[in-house]
């Protein structure tokens, strides 16, 4: 094995993370970073998830028949997610209604499956464990990153705990409602995924067509 | 029945399950490069989510929710925990009987298909459909209405999706700005044109 295990855990973050670079578990990405608060949670249910199934996965690996395994790795992926969802109901009700569908989601969250399938297969459970785990991060980064742009400018606080005092509130500062609304986590993320780019030139993607300058006649 | 139009009025606009609710946004980015390519997974997708929300909502109604199993003389039985388990386990199976199908019986459709059909199970709209049919708390009617009108907006969003994207790539993009963060800008831009729906009812 190559790789240390911890450059397996630092390595998603950056230089090879799920959403910018390898495109995967967008969907909740946008969907539940309007707050701070329950980014996090999300991030914790994600990871908690990516890390004990590639590690079942992996424990498993030798006794799954290839072609029945999608919906083996599905039914390990499916019992966490019921396990998390009802821990969040019993003990953050409020959280768990604002995520409403998307804590079911996490079955279908592609990281979790893309772990499963790319690494957890032919890895020991270790080492599994840790990939699941860097993985995990690496989405609660963006996650993170983006809520925090998404609560600070939308509604001028973080974790619910005013910062920038607003106009309603007798303060100074006026919201940008547009940040709270779902099509601004588009621009967030595609501006975070050029930052990400320009810091690191090579994971920039090839043009299809290129100008190309015609000598005049 | 002007409930039930209404309702797939919104659920194709107002509610559009790619653009508002960011669900499939990963085979939204990644198969939106061609616009033929986007329609046959548009129409695959419509077809397993007419089919598999009015099912799950089936086995919502007369095996999990509370008292469900009354038929069965257990009145007392809550089942409703094992909801996910049951809705994924359904919809990788419709899934797999829609593939034989089409196999056996509509080869060329299956050809044009194939590819995505077994994409469809790991899609978060397909899931998505029946946990807010769940939510919401459709009857059976709804449910069918919701299944087919829901995946027709997705095909809707994602074939514009790759309409544009077609023509993008012939435009002069910042480097660190090519594929994924352009896509991003762009799926924005067509969320925030699909939220000026919003005020429709009927």
């Amino acid at each position: 094995m190559a790789q240390t295990k911890k450059d397996m855990l630092v390595d998603p973050l950056v230089d090879n993370n799920p959403i910018t670079l390898q495109v995967l578990g967008i969907c909740s990405a946008l969907a539940v970073t309007s707050s701070l608060q329950v980014a996090f949670v999300m991030t914790l249910a994600v990871t908690f998830v990516t890390a004990f199934s590639s590690m079942f996965i992996s424990i498993l690996r030798n006794q799954i028949p290839s072609s029945i395994r999608i919906i083996v790795q599905m039914v390990i992926i499916a019992s966490l997610v019921i396990l998390v969802d009802q821990v969040l109901k019993a003990y953050a009700f409020e959280i768990s209604k604002t995520l409403s569908v998307f804590v079911g989601l996490i079955i279908t969250n592609c990281i979790v499956m893309g772990r499963a399938e790319a690494f957890a297969m032919s890895n020991p459970p270790v080492a599994s464990f840790i990939d699941g785990l860097g993985n995990g991060m690496g989405y609660g980064l963006i996650l993170m990153l983006v809520g925090v742009v998404r609560e600070l400018f939308g509604s001028g606080s973080l974790f619910g705990i005013t910062i920038l005092e607003t106009v309603n509130n007798g303060g100074w500062y006026v919201p940008n409602g547009m940040l709270l609304l779902p099509p601004s986590a588009f621009f967030v993320i595609g501006l975070l995924i050029w930052a990400f780019r320009t810091w690191k030139p090579n994971q920039a993607e090839e043009r299809e067509y290129k100008i190309q300058n015609v000598e005049a006649h | 029945m002007e409930g039930l139009i209404s309702l797939a009025v919104k659920a194709i606009f107002v509610e559009n399950l790619a653009l508002s609710f960011f669900l499939g946004m990963c085979t939204f980015i990644a198969v939106s490069k061609k616009i033929s390519t986007a329609l046959g997974l548009g129409i695959s997708v419509m077809l397993v989510q007419a089919i598999t929300v009015p099912t799950n909502n089936l086995l919502l109604t007369y095996l999990l929710k509370p008292g469900a199993l009354a038929w069965a003389g257990f009145p007392d039985v809550d089942l409703t925990f094992l909801g996910l388990i049951s809705y994924i386990g359904v919809i990788a199976a419709m899934v797999q009987i829609l593939e034989m199908i089409l196999d056996k019986y509509f080869p060329p459709l299956y050809n044009a298909l194939g590819v995505f059909l077994p994409l469809i199970t790991v899609n978060c709209a397909i899931l998505g459909g029946s946990l807010f049919m769940v939510e919401r708390d459709y009857n059976f009617a709804e449910a069918t209405t919701y299944g087919l009108s829901s995946g027709f907006g997705w095909a809707l969003a994602i074939t514009a999706m790759a309409g544009v994207r077609e023509k993008l790539k012939y435009s002069d993009v910042p480097d660190g700005l090519q594929g994924l963060g352009i896509t991003f800008i762009t799926a924005g831009l067509m969320a925030m044109a699909f939220m000026s729906f919003s005020g429709v009812k009927l």
